[in-house]
């Protein structure tokens, strides 16, 4: 029986889906760890299902500034992968790769915008081809588009895009670590629902 | 001291004198600021998306554009406002992600704003101020003593409309 609605996702549903956050994004890890020739961190993901208005209420006040990296998934499953890193993350990533020039999150020069856009990649990708190898499926990444600004406003863009069929919203989200512990990063799986059944059957688990 | 009432993504509120509303962070989604200058009564809503989905009828009505805001308008109305006297202020419906591979991507913004258009044009409500599209993320503050609309950006600073 095809998901209709999120309701319908049952416990194990769920563990199926935070062990693929778990894969993708440990993957994501180790070549953010290979590129920064450092020690990277995850935590356990989480699933989330939450309102559309309730988007905004996570990751801190609305109006906290971060900078996102977004692509569209395409292929046999569709949806939008989200990295969404604080500001002093995203300056200590860039300081790294281009050397000690001045970092103005809500002002990056094309360089660094497109470093990050880079980092995205890298991430994402390597994210979304252990979900593919997994599941047998076939799934591709658009070029990643960067834009930093409130989290609200960079939130309910996955919610406009995905929420036209339902009221509620998937993330599946991993949280990244430093040495220190702190909390810097943040991957998101948003799938269509359409794309949930697709993604549960090439991992052969009935519904 | 004035109460700030917070509206939320799909919520709409009625009030007046001297409360003040603010909704954070507005993307794509669009702000609409109603105001009647006689009776001091102001309405904010915040929509996600154009059209309301017929073929879902038990979504919230203040989702969508083309529902939220004749829904703004007859409150005001029950309220004592007239509706020739109404005026509306608008903002939000930003393209927030430039997506190369796929140009109908984000284009949500502006079939938001372009609804919100429609649904003011239909009711007869006259837009007297709008800060709306481009790139970025918008707060509003909306105040009933005198129907000013506040927008707060991290790209462009604090405007006053």
């Amino acid at each position: 029986m095809p998901i209709k609605d999120f309701s319908q996702l049952s416990d194990m549903h769920i563990d199926v889906l935070r062990e693929i956050g778990n894969i993708g994004a440990g993957n994501a890890a180790t070549s953010l760890a290979k590129l920064l020739d450092r020690q990277v961190d995850m935590k356990t993901p989480v699933v989330r299902i939450m309102d559309i208005g309730d988007v905004d209420k996570a990751m801190g006040g609305p109006e906290t500034p971060m900078v996102a990296i977004l692509v569209e998934v395409l292929g046999d499953i569709h949806g939008i992968m989200m990295f969404v890193v604080g500001q002093q993350f995203t300056a200590n990533l860039l300081h790294f790769l281009l050397g000690d020039e001045p970092v103005d999150c809500m002002n990056l020069t094309e360089m660094q915008s497109s470093a990050l856009s880079e980092i995205g990649n890298i991430m994402i990708g390597a994210y979304v081809s252990a979900i593919s190898s997994l599941a047998g499926l076939n799934i591709g990444i658009s070029v990643p588009a960067v834009t930093a600004d409130m989290i609200g406003s960079l939130l309910t863009v996955p919610a406009a895009e995905m929420g036209s069929v339902s009221d509620k919203i998937i993330f599946v989200e991993d949280d990244f670590r430093n040495e220190e512990g702190i909390i810097t990063a943040n991957m998101m799986l948003i799938p269509t629902i359409d794309s949930l059944d697709t993604l549960m059957n090439g991992l052969g688990i009935t519904l | 001291m004035s109460s700030l009432i917070t509206i939320g993504i799909a919520e709409m509120q009625v009030s007046q004198p001297p409360s003040a509303f603010v909704t954070y962070a507005l993307g794509s989604c669009v702000g609409i600021c109603l105001y009647d200058p006689v009776c001091k009564i102001g309405a904010l809503g915040h929509i996600l998306l154009p059209t309301f989905p017929r073929e879902n009828p038990n979504e919230k009505l203040n989702r969508y554009a083309d529902t939220c805001i004749p829904e703004m308008v007859s409150t005001m109305e029950r309220m004592g406002c007239l509706r020739s006297r109404i005026t509306a202020k608008i903002a939000g419906g930003a393209k927030m992600f430039n997506v190369a591979d796929d140009s109908a991507f984000g284009n949500i913004g502006a079939r938001n704003v372009e609804a919100v258009k429609n649904a003011l044009q239909k009711l007869q409500v006259r837009i007297i101020a709008e800060d709306t599209g481009l790139n970025y993320g918008r707060t509003v503050y909306f105040y009933t003593e005198n129907g000013e609309m506040v927008v707060k950006s991290c790209a462009k600073g604090v405007k006053t409309l």
